[in-house]
């Protein structure tokens, strides 16, 4: 943190500088795919269910992850002042009695998973919605986190 | 049921190698199914994220059944990437049966991005019993 700020290079509020060197790197791909018209694989990945992605606008973080099947009261969403924790379960009705099973890919249980933001956010304001599937919390940057225009007088 | 605490872990979206090119850009996914069958009828229980219902759609013909669920963009344009896990994309399946279907009968629907269908098999006309005379 020192040297960061010895040296003018601004803080990362992630955990891992990791994260910070693959949006580089998804950027850098995104060049080549524009110069040579082929696509690149360049998802991250965190080993944590569910998957998600982080997008941001001026305003707003928004968290997205695929969640079929999942029920919203299933489903548990906290903020602090730069965390969103998302936790719930799948639930899968079991099938009515003498049915038998030729395929089973879907699976339930439990999840779990806690989203650092690169920011502050403003907690009290977090929405979160679930429709077809898809969760998506829209998580508004703290008044102090967003970019401001300078008028050059 | 015991089993639904276990946690769930992380599973990469299968993308679909297509055996034909494909006529339009974009990324191709093989949804997970559960498929089980009763007495009556086969249901296909299939997890499209993200899909509309008039993005659905389902062909039956010469026992083959496909699935093809497009997925649109729900992204704003002014958004910008910092962290990303998963891709979206159409969902693509065929299944061969090997049951005979009654077309008319069948029945699907979409629930918080989860599709059932429901595949009512023919009554099977009931078996003639063939007396051999004797002269």
């Amino acid at each position: 943190m020192i040297y960061g700020r010895m040296y003018g290079l601004p803080r990362w509020r992630f955990k891992s500088p990791f994260e910070e060197l693959d949006r580089m790197r998804r950027q850098m791909d995104q060049l080549f795919e524009d110069l040579s018209g082929t696509r690149l694989r360049t998802l991250t990945r965190s080993g944590v269910f569910p998957a998600i992605n982080l997008t941001e606008d001026k305003n707003n973080f928004y968290i997205r992850a695929e969640l079929p099947g999942v029920q919203s009261e299933d489903l548990d969403i906290e903020a602090t002042a730069t965390a969103v924790a998302i936790t719930g379960e799948r639930k899968i009705p079991a099938a009515e009695e003498g049915a038998r099973y030729h395929r089973r890919e879907r699976e339930a249980g439990r999840f779990s998973r806690i989203i650092n933001l690169p920011s502050e956010i403003n907690a009290d304001q977090v929405k979160a919605s679930l429709s077809n599937g898809i969760l998506t919390v829209v998580v508004p940057k703290a008044e102090k986190a967003k970019p401001r225009q300078i008028t050059v007088k | 049921m015991a089993e639904t605490t276990k946690a769930l872990k992380i599973k990469d979206k299968q993308e679909l190698a297509p055996s034909a090119e494909q006529t339009r850009e974009g990324l191709v996914f093989t949804p997970d199914v559960d498929i089980f069958e009763t007495e009556k009828e086969i249901v296909l229980l299939a997890d499209v994220p993200g899909v509309k219902p008039e993005n659905v759609n389902i062909d039956l013909r010469d026992n083959i059944l496909t699935l093809s669920c497009e997925v649109e963009p729900f992204e704003n344009a002014e958004e910008e990437d910092i962290l990303i896990e998963y891709e979206t994309g159409t969902f693509y399946r065929q299944f061969t049966l090997s049951e005979v279907i009654d077309q008319s009968r069948i029945d699907a629907k979409l629930k918080d991005g989860v599709l059932r269908l429901t595949l009512p098999k023919v009554e099977e006309a009931t078996p003639r019993k063939i007396t051999v005379k004797t002269e």
